[in-house]
């Protein structure tokens, strides 16, 4: 098992690596000078060529790029990941203030959507061509179709405008005013989750139906054991792994999702910066922002490959 | 070869042809959702190609005297806040949305399957690299590696066509070279190299034609996924300039009239979503008549 995981722990390594020299390379690739951008949205007055060299020279962009993103990396690890540009603070400031709000939203969606994605899965997989099950597959075959801002805005338009429930947009911190951050993360929540319970009922359901027709579990039912051990013991142990391989890879569709659900609701999270500094071309912040971003995804891929070889033995081997 | 035999040989694969496409045909519209979803799409193509004839109104013309009407005879979806007319917009809306489907899907297969055959071809250090880059490429979320991609080439439904492609072109990447992994073991495979074809042949002649079934799958799911991910950049701000119709800009700019014109988010939103579902039903329709293997794994 120890190698098994440390091959995984040097897989993520890799693409970890991979990911700054993507986004690195892909944001010195965009057209246009932050600097130029900067000078404009500042409105700084008489511009000349030395203030423009001395700005360059502050943000270490008259380096050449290898050196550029070496310094990165290297101030990375003293914890420092630079200066944005467009909010002249440090980028660390940023991502520690908005990656909680980002977080918070992320972690309960997709338990609300684990639970939930794989209840109404099994069930529908167990009582198959009932009613309950073309109930579920029919909203579940929904819910994958639905674009995220679009279910948002019609969220906003029945709670928030007509019926005046909740808030149409905002963000409170649940530590100032918990009721009232449950307010604001209601709708929030049940768009990221939304998506995500459709996926995993449809997988769940799918997974449960080829499991069912195993001969271990006809031999589970013929020593006669209980419904209940046969489907929780015996049907849903096996049919954990490719449903595990579903939530690992929903993770980074969440945060895709999330991305665009904090720009229509206003929530000041990680997705809502960085869509403002691709947009401003603010190098630092975007850098930043995906490598948070990667690290999680790679985490959530680590726990994948490590319970695969919790849950079936097997794997470890090969 | 005499005669004889190749009259043989070709009639039997006629015969066996004939019953794979029957059989392929009962199980695809078995399900009543999937007939009415493929109907739909045709309906969409239909709109998209004959749009100019459909639609009522010019798309693009602002009346300004007409600005947010309700629905009416003269507009049945009513008008937008430059007064052009809705429907109009939708049905021209129709083939951004049908364009983005196709050749982001087509940039995003033909990238991905190179890289993808490539990869499980050759096997080694070529798949180590790619498949690492691979695995990168799809630990950013979509949206920021479109949106990336969008912002550097510089907008516009073209570039956004080519950013979403990109963005896709990892999923494709990784399934077909799984699959081609496992057809290199076959001993059709061996028999074809003993045979002197070259590297490149049996890659186009063996490996690519036998990953066909779950390749158009996954073309048609990612199709809906296309559209979807245009939309969501649209909304975003960045997709096709104005005055151009794309549903997903529609529904942008009908979210600041949410309150007194609710139509005009609405209504788009609802297209999207249609033609997204009808493709995910046609991908399980399809799944379920050419690969039952990928049941569940898409």
């Amino acid at each position: 098992m120890t190698t098994y995981i440390v091959r995984r722990l040097i897989y993520g390594l890799i693409v970890f690596i991979v990911v700054t020299i993507l986004v690195f390379l892909a944001m010195r690739a965009l057209p246009g000078d932050p600097i130029l951008i900067y000078v404009i949205e500042q409105d700084v007055q008489h511009v000349t060529p030395e203030m423009m060299d001395e700005l360059e020279a502050k943000y270490g962009l008259d380096k050449p790029v290898p050196v550029q993103y070496l310094n990165w990396i290297a101030n990375i690890f003293r914890g420092d990941f630079g200066r944005s540009i467009r909010f002249n603070e440090p980028v660390s400031k940023l991502i520690g203030e908005r990656l909680p709000v980002s977080l918070y939203l992320a972690i309960v969606s997709f338990i609300l959507a684990s639970i939930f994605g794989v209840a109404f899965g099994v069930i529908a997989g167990l009582r198959r061509n009932k009613i309950i099950d073309t109930v579920v597959t029919s909203m579940a075959n929904f819910g994958i179709s639905l674009p995220h801002f679009w279910l948002a805005i019609l969220l906003i338009f029945i709670f928030g405008v007509w019926l005046h429930w909740l808030p149409t947009s905002g963000y409170i911190s649940p530590f100032e005013d918990f009721g009232k951050w449950v307010r604001f993360m209601v709708m929030p929540v049940f768009v990221v989750a939304t998506w995500a319970t459709a996926f995993f009922a449809r997988q769940a359901r799918s997974t449960i139906l080829e499991v069912i027709h195993q001969d271990y579990i006809r031999t589970a039912w013929a020593k006669g054991l209980s419904e209940r051990v046969v489907v929780l013991r015996h049907a849903l142990k096996n049919a954990f792994i490719p449903v595990i391989t579903v939530m690992g890879m929903s993770f980074v569709m969440m945060i895709s999702g999330q991305v665009v659900i904090e720009n229509v609701f206003a929530i000041p999270g990680l997705g809502r910066l960085i869509v403002a500094a691709i947009f401003a071309q603010d190098y630092a912040i975007v850098q930043g922002c995906v490598l948070v971003i990667a690290i999680m995804v790679v985490m959530a891929n680590l726990i994948v490959d490590i319970s695969y070889g919790w849950f079936d033995p097997r794997i470890r081997y090969n | 070869m005499t005669t004889n035999e190749f009259i043989g040989e070709g009639f039997s694969e006629t015969l066996h042809r004939v019953s794979g496409l029957r059989r392929f045909f009962r199980v695809f519209l078995k399900r009543k959702i999937v007939l009415f979803s493929f109907i739909v799409i045709l309906l969409l193509v239909i709109t998209a190609i004959f749009a100019p004839l459909l639609a009522p109104y010019d798309p693009y013309k602002q009346v300004l005297s007409d600005r947010l009407l309700g629905p009416s005879w003269q507009h049945l979806l009513g008008t937008d806040y430059l007064g052009r007319d809705l429907l109009s917009r939708m049905i021209y809306g129709s083939r951004t949305a049908l364009l983005v489907g196709i050749i982001a899907t087509g940039i995003a297969a033909t990238f991905g399957s190179i890289l993808g055959t490539l990869a499980g071809y050759f096997g080694g250090w070529v798949h180590s690299v790619i498949m690492r880059f691979v695995d990168s490429l799809m630990s950013i979320p979509m949206i920021i590696v479109a949106l990336l991609l969008g912002v550097m080439l510089g907008g516009g439904l073209v570039n956004i066509m080519i950013a979403v492609g990109f963005g896709m072109s990892s999923s494709y990447a990784r399934v077909i070279c799984a699959l081609v992994m496992s057809i290199k073991e076959n001993d059709y495979i061996m028999a074809a190299r003993a045979s002197g074809a070259s590297d490149l042949r049996i890659m186009l002649r063996h490996c690519l034609p036998n990953s066909f079934p779950p390749f158009i799958v996954l073309i048609t799911i990612n199709m809906g996924g296309a559209i979807m991910i245009e939309a969501a950049l649209s909304y975003l701000g960045l997709g096709i300039e104005p005055p151009g119709a794309a549903w997903g800009a529609m529904v942008q700019e009908g979210y600041g009239y949410l309150i007194t014109h609710p139509m005009l988010a609405l209504v788009p939103g609802v297209a999207i979503a249609i033609v997204v579902y009808a493709l995910n039903m046609i991908g399980d329709g399809l799944r379920d008549a050419l690969d039952p293997r990928l049941r569940g794994l898409t």
